[in-house]
This record gives structure tokens, C-alpha cells and sequence, in this order.
């Protein structure tokens, strides 16, 4: 487990105990982990480090309202099979002239039917890709809450038992299982039939001590005391009943702001000036711009 | 330690974490990988296979904290005692257990008891001490007590001393017991009480929920609103299944050469429902009004294209109110902004119909929440029609059983000619099942 924490870590990633266990699982297992939580949390990220640890090469899967098996899995290459088809037609024509009746044409042409519905007509997406690399690979299923319900239970049999079915060839196995990660921003609740295939990972907005941890791991250039500063204020920003609290990469971005300002501490004026990197909603901003000093004082 | 984990799997099934056969078995293969020794590690494991929610990762935690604590154990901190040689032949076990001090049998014997008797069916905290009474008397509490009486009885320094032992480590066992028991109830009991109750409270009627109940409903208010809107908000698509798309096949077919390979069938769309809702928080239906505002607005947060309205003597948007503010807040002033006074249909109708009027459509369903009581003010039926033909569909949830309509100053079976379903609801469980019904029938058609 602490090798994993470390592993991580060198990679630029800052894991809690539960982070590096779920993954742990994963590979051990052998099963998907579904990763939760608010935006900006750190959870594609997660997959990025994951590869970037194991060493495998990352298949990325944007899910959007729409997408289709054709669109995730294989297509057949149609220009290339109209193509062949014309070209071939000559070569067939000749193939077939000498051909005493129709029934010995047709048992020649049942012969090279299927050619068409191979391999090398088949264009690879991302998903069949994945089940295809020789070493495994980590697969990251983006956003998996925005595709449709029916894509959803697509994924399923991919998910339990790496394979997929293609009528016209047979069923594709994984060579190497590879470890898939889904993220989801809870948009819509999904099916119980997908999250029991699932480990289930649910990534909270870190604590303090971890928070600074982070910031240290992704914005090196930063001075100690100005990093716990910032990172108490954003601590304290999230006891706050706002819309949407900042999270992770806000904190990181705000730390890169303050270091482009060569700020070295924390006062009223300068965190009003940042603040819209902080907060994205006008109605929040407002919300918080009088109580600045208050919780500047208070983490002091 | 097969046997741990499968009861540690029932419990989490008591508080509310599904764990279905195929999750135990991963359940076993991740407690195989971790081992039993490292505690964090074995909770973390279980936690990523088990809790699928973030609801149910904090109850997973809270369930594996109570199930492993480990029950402070008898005559700590005091010195070994040195009783082999005093205990005498014929000693009942738990006496014998008792004398020796020896905690790992007692805690075996409990368990075994307690699983004779059945601990850990509790159901209910009141079952606690009659469960409490049978573990200890499964142990073998009477002979234990017919043990001291004999002792006492005998009269000797010696057996004196012995009994004034025994009956100190039986205190303290019953303190344990019902300690334990106590542990159980709270695994396995709490959560089928909280269900119970939830039970109660969606039949209770909303004009009679005690104040303390609130909290409760409220969250069950906000639990049920959001099932509602997964189920329904999402867009759809109908494939007509046998028409040809012409047009879109013919675009499709001009990467090769014109010749049609996808073949698309047309489809329709299924559009999101637009909701207009005029919720009565006048003086007659006040009580129920705050639940009605209170699902108005877990619905608000749920579903996109909804329209508020709150009258009483007047209709006023409460769009702003539901969208900005905190939902105690939002009762409140929107209770404030109308609430409280005689009512006037015609007049908030007459409201409604300028305000929403243009954005009233054949895709906007019309839910109007209230009693249909006008205090003899002119009900104005023309406008109702104008809401008819142009929504819809209307639909009319009263508060009041269908016997008191259109008694006293109650115009409700006037208006109710005007709705597609004019309905009683007065308990969360109608209100859920009537609003399912109008997403499932009056919408997505």
C-alpha cells in the first residue's frame, strides 16, 4: 500500500490510503473501479497517474449524450469494402466464368463472402483497442453518467468479462485485462447492474494536511507559508453553504495565480483580486466578498 | 473468520447498504488479498467493494466501526486472580469462567449464546432487555445464581469469600451483556426502525405531522423527488420502428457513392416535460402547504423547466426564491411574500394566466395544489378553461377527501371540470404516487 502511496507520488499524484487501496484492488481483482465525487477532485487525473505508474499506455473514452457502440467499440471500414468490392469485381467476374451453373458460383463466392467482414476491414475504437493491446492498458471511461442508459448496459459485458461479441467475427477477448477506470459526476444515478461490476471509489474534498500535500506536489515553486495559508483559507471557504465549493484544481490554480502575482502572504485586497479563480458563480463571489478578513483571521 | 464477515455482510444489509451475493464473493476474495491483520487496510478493501454510493460509503464506515469495536471486557485493569485451586468440582462453566477470569471463553460463550437466541434477529430497541435476559439464561445464569445461594448457604469463610466473588464478576456481566446486546441492536436494528418509520410518516397525513417529525419528512420528501426526476428527466428517443428516414439515409449513403449502407429509420424525440405549478399557502391548507412548497422545491432542484407559483389572495412567482435560496428560507418567505391570507382563486388564476400565459403550451403540464376553496369570491371558470385548452393537461391535487368537495365555499367539483385528474392527496405516499403517474401518463407521450 505505501509503495502504491509513494508510487503515485512520483508521479505527481498525492493518493489517500483509500485511493491507493481501490487501486490496489483493481489490479489484484481485476475489476473496474468507478471513481465519484464533485468536479475538479482529481479523478481523471487519477487515471492519467495510474497509467503513468503502471507503465501501460492510457485509452481515453469521452462519454456524451449519443454515443453509440459504433462510436466506442469498431466500425466497419464501409469505404474500404466498396472499394475492395470494385475493384475485385473483374477478378471475380473472371473467377466465376468458368463456372458450370450457379450453384458451384455460388458456393465459390459463399468462399470469399466473409472476407469483407474481417479483420482488416474493422476500424478499432477505443474500446476494442484496449481489449487489443498485448500488455493490457488502463482505459478511462470519462463521464460515464452523460451517455445514455443503453450505452451503459452496453459496457457491461466488456466490464465483467473483458469481451466483447461482434456478430460478424465472434467474440474479441483481452489478451491482458485492462484496468478501467470510469468517473462520474453523479449527473444521473447509475444503473445498480453497472456499480456492482464496479469497485466503487468515492474521492472526497481532501483535508487539510493532504490538500497541502498536493498543492506542494503540483505547484513546487511555492513557499511553505504561503501554501498553508491558501490552503486554510480554502478550507474554511468550504464551510461555507456556497453553490459550488472550490475544489482541488482550484486550490492548485489559485496557487499558480498567486505565484504569477509574486504574492508572499495572504491579505484582504489580494484575495478579493483572485477571488473568480476560486468561485465560479457570480452569487457566490458576493456571498463571500464582505466575510474575507473573518476568514483570513480565523485560520491565522 | 469466514463466518465474521458473512454476519459483518448482514449487518451492513441492516443499515441500508445493498450487498448483493456476487459483491460478498468479491467481498471474500478482497478480505483474502488484505488479510485479517491490518485493520485500515481491511476497511478500505471492503469499503471500495462494497459501498457503491457516497451515502453508502458513511454508513459503511459508521456499520464497520460499531461491528469491530471490541466490548471492554470483564474485571479489566484489576489483578489476575488467583482462584484455580479454590474453584470447586461440579462448577457450572460460566462460574468456572467467571472465577478464572478467562475473557476469550466468556466473549465465545456470549457469542454462542447470543446466536442460539437468536441477538441477532433484533428488530426493535425495545427487545433489547428480554434478549439481554435470554443470552445470559442460555449461559447458564441460573445455575450460576442457584451456585451462589448454595455457597452462601454453606456458611464457610471460604465459600463466603467465593460467592461475594462470584456475584461482583456477575455484575459486571450483566453490564457486558447488555452491552453487547446494546451493539447489536444498534447493527442490525436501527436501520429497520428508521424504515419503519419512513413507512409511517409517507401515510401519515400531512395536515397532522408532528413537529419533531419534520426532519424526517423532509428528507423523505427530498428522497423521493429526486427518484421521480432520474426517472423522468432524461430526454428520449422512440425509434418508429418500419419508416424509413428518406432523407437522412440518403445524406449517409454519399461517403459511398451513393449507395445506401446505413439505413436510417426515423426516430422521434421525447420531449422533456415543462411543469407550471400553483401551490395553495392560504390560510385553510397552511399545514400541508409547507410540505407541498417543501416538494415544490426538492422538485425545482431536479427538474429543468419548472414554474412556481404560490397564491393565496394572489399568484406571485417564486422561481427566484426556490432557485436562490436555502430551502428553510424559501418556505419561509415565500409564506411570507402570500402566505397566511384568505384566498382568491379568481383573482390568482387571473395572475397566473398574465404571467405564464405566453409560455403556456401543449407541452406544459399544469399542477394545481390546493383545496378549491374561494371564501364565495367569483371562481372565475372562464379562466380555468383558458389554462384547459391551452395546457396539457391540468392536473388537481386536494388536500381534502373527495366527501368535503363542494361544501361550504368549496368550488371544487366546478373546477374540477376544467382538470384532467382532480385527485385527494394528503399523504407523501399519494402525492408520490400521483405525481409519478402524471410524469408517466400526462408526459411523455
Amino acid at each position: 500500500m505505501e509503495s502504491i502511496i509513494a508510487g503515485l507520488a512520483g508521479v505527481g499524484y498525492i493518493a489517500s490510503r483509500r485511493i491507493a487501496t481501490a487501486l490496489f484492488m483493481a489490479t489484484h481483482l481485476q475489476k473496474p473501479v468507478l471513481v465519484e465525487g464533485v468536479a475538479g477532485v482529481g479523478k481523471t487525473e487519477l487515471a492519467l497517474c495510474a497509467a503513468a505508474l503502471l507503465g501501460l499506455p492510457l485509452i481515453r473514452l469521452q462519454c456524451y449524450e449519443g454515443l453509440d457502440e459504433s462510436k466506442a467499440l469498431y466500425e466497419w471500414k464501409y469505404g474500404k469494402q466498396l472499394l475492395y468490392t470494385q475493384i475485385l469485381k473483374d477478378h471475380m467476374g473472371a473467377a466465376l466464368t468458368d463456372a458450370p451453373d450457379m450453384a458451384t458460383a455460388m458456393e465459390r463466392l459463399h468462399g470469399t463472402g466473409d472476407l469483407f467482414f474481417s479483420e482488416p476491414f474493422l476500424e478499432p475504437r477505443p474500446l476494442l483497442n484496449a481489449l487489443r493491446e498485448p500488455d493490457g492498458a488502463v482505459l478511462l471511461i470519462d463521464e460515464i453518467d452523460k451517455s445514455d442508459e443503453a450505452f451503459e448496459a452496453f459496457l457491461l459485458e466488456m466490464l465483467s468479462a473483458f469481451q466483447v461479441s461482434i456478430p460478424e467475427i465472434g467474440v474479441i477477448k483481452a489478451t491482458t485485462p485492462p484496468v478501467v477506470f470510469l468517473t462520474s459526476n453523479n449527473v444521473r444515478d447509475l444503473g445498480d447492474a453497472l456499480k456492482r461490476r464496479c469497485l466503487h471509489l468515492h474521492i472526497p474534498l481532501p483535508d487539510q494536511g493532504l490538500e497541502e500535500k498536493i498543492v506542494a506536489a503540483r505547484v513546487p515553486g511555492i513557499e511553505a507559508r504561503l501554501r498553508t495559508e491558501l490552503v486554510r483559507f480554502v478550507q474554511a471557504l468550504r464551510t461555507l453553504d456556497l453553490r459550488k465549493l472550490p475544489s482541488i484544481s482550484e486550490t492548485v490554480d489559485w496557487a499558480r495565480a498567486l505565484i504569477l502575482l509574486h504574492a508572499a502572504a495572504l491579505d484582504v485586497e489580494l484575495v478579493r483580486e483572485t477571488l473568480n479563480v476560486l468561485l465560479k458563480f457570480e452569487a457566490d463571489v458576493a456571498a463571500v466578498e464582505p466575510k474575507i478578513g473573518e476568514l483570513l483571521s480565523h485560520g491565522a | 473468520m469466514q463466518h465474521t464477515l458473512e454476519s459483518f455482510l448482514r449487518a451492513l444489509r441492516a443499515h441500508d447498504v445493498r450487498v448483493s451475493p456476487a459483491e460478498a464473493i468479491d467481498a471474500h476474495r478482497a478480505a483474502a488479498e488484505t488479510g485479517y491483520a491490518d485493520r485500515d487496510l481491511l476497511r478500505d478493501a471492503l469499503c471500495v467493494t462494497l459501498a457503491k454510493s457516497a451515502e453508502e460509503v458513511d454508513r459503511f464506515d459508521a456499520c464497520f466501526d460499531t461491528f469491530f469495536a471490541r466490548p471492554p471486557s470483564v474485571g479489566a485493569g484489576r489483578p489476575p486472580p488467583q482462584t484455580q485451586g479454590e474453584t470447586p468440582p461440579g462448577t457450572p462453566d460460566l462460574a468456572g469462567q467467571l472465577l478464572a477470569g478467562d475473557e476469550a471463553a466468556l466473549a465465545q460463550a456470549m457469542e454462542a449464546s447470543a446466536a442460539r437466541v437468536g441477538v441477532g434477529d433484533i428488530r426493535l430497541t425495545s427487545q433489547r432487555n428480554l434478549l439481554t435476559r435470554r443470552m445470559l439464561d442460555d449461559m447458564g445464569l441460573r445455575e450460576l445464581e442457584a451456585m451462589i445461594q448454595a455457597l452462601r448457604a454453606a456458611g464457610g469463610p471460604r465459600d463466603a469469600a467465593v460467592a461475594e466473588r462470584l456475584a461482583e464478576r456477575r455484575a459486571v456481566l450483566f453490564v457486558q451483556a447488555a452491552a453487547f446486546v446494546e451493539r447489536q441492536s444498534k447493527l442490525y436494528a436501527s436501520e429497520s426502525a428508521r424504515r419503519m418509520r419512513d413507512a409511517l410518516l409517507a401515510q401519515q397525513k400531512l395536515t397532522a405531522v408532528e413537529p419533531e417529525d419534520f426532519r424526517a419528512m423532509e428528507a423523505l420528501v427530498r428522497r423521493m423527488a429526486k427518484r421521480l426526476a432520474t426517472k423522468y428527466a432524461r430526454k428520449r428517443h422512440r425509434a418508429h420502428k418500419g419508416k424509413l428516414d428518406v432523407r437522412k439515409t440518403i445524406r449517409r449513403s454519399m461517403g459511398h457513392g451513393g449507395i445506401p449502407f446505413e439505413v436510417v429509420w426515423k426516430s422521434e424525440t421525447l420531449h422533456k416535460p415543462k411543469i407550471a405549478v400553483l401551490c395553495d399557502v392560504s390560510r385553510s391548507v397552511a399545514s400541508a402547504a409547507q410540505f407541498l412548497l417543501l416538494f415544490l422545491y426538492s422538485l425545482n432542484e431536479v427538474v429543468e423547466r419548472l414554474d412556481a407559483y404560490a397564491f393565496s389572495d394572489r399568484a406571485v412567482s417564486v422561481n427566484d426564491l426556490l432557485d436562490d435560496e436555502k430551502v428553510d428560507d424559501a418556505i419561509t418567505l415565500v409564506m411570507a411574500r402570500v402566505g397566511f391570507r384568505p384566498t382568491d382563486y379568481g383573482r390568482s388564476l387571473a395572475n397566473f394566466l398574465d404571467a405564464q400565459g405566453p409560455k403556456l403550451d401543449r407541452r406544459t403540464t399544469v399542477i394545481i395544489l390546493g383545496d378549491g376553496r374561494s371564501n364565495f369570491a367569483n371562481p372565475r371558470l372562464d379562466l380555468m378553461r383558458a389554462i384547459n385548452d391551452r395546457a396539457r393537461s391540468v392536473i388537481w391535487l386536494n388536500p381534502e377527501p373527495e366527501t368535503y368537495w363542494n361544501q361550504g365555499d368549496s368550488k371544487m367539483d366546478a373546477y374540477a371540470r376544467f382538470c384532467t385528474v382532480a385527485k385527494t392527496c394528503n399523504t407523501l405516499a399519494q402525492l408520490e404516487r400521483i405525481i409519478e403517474d402524471v410524469l408517466r401518463t400526462y408526459m411523455s407521450q
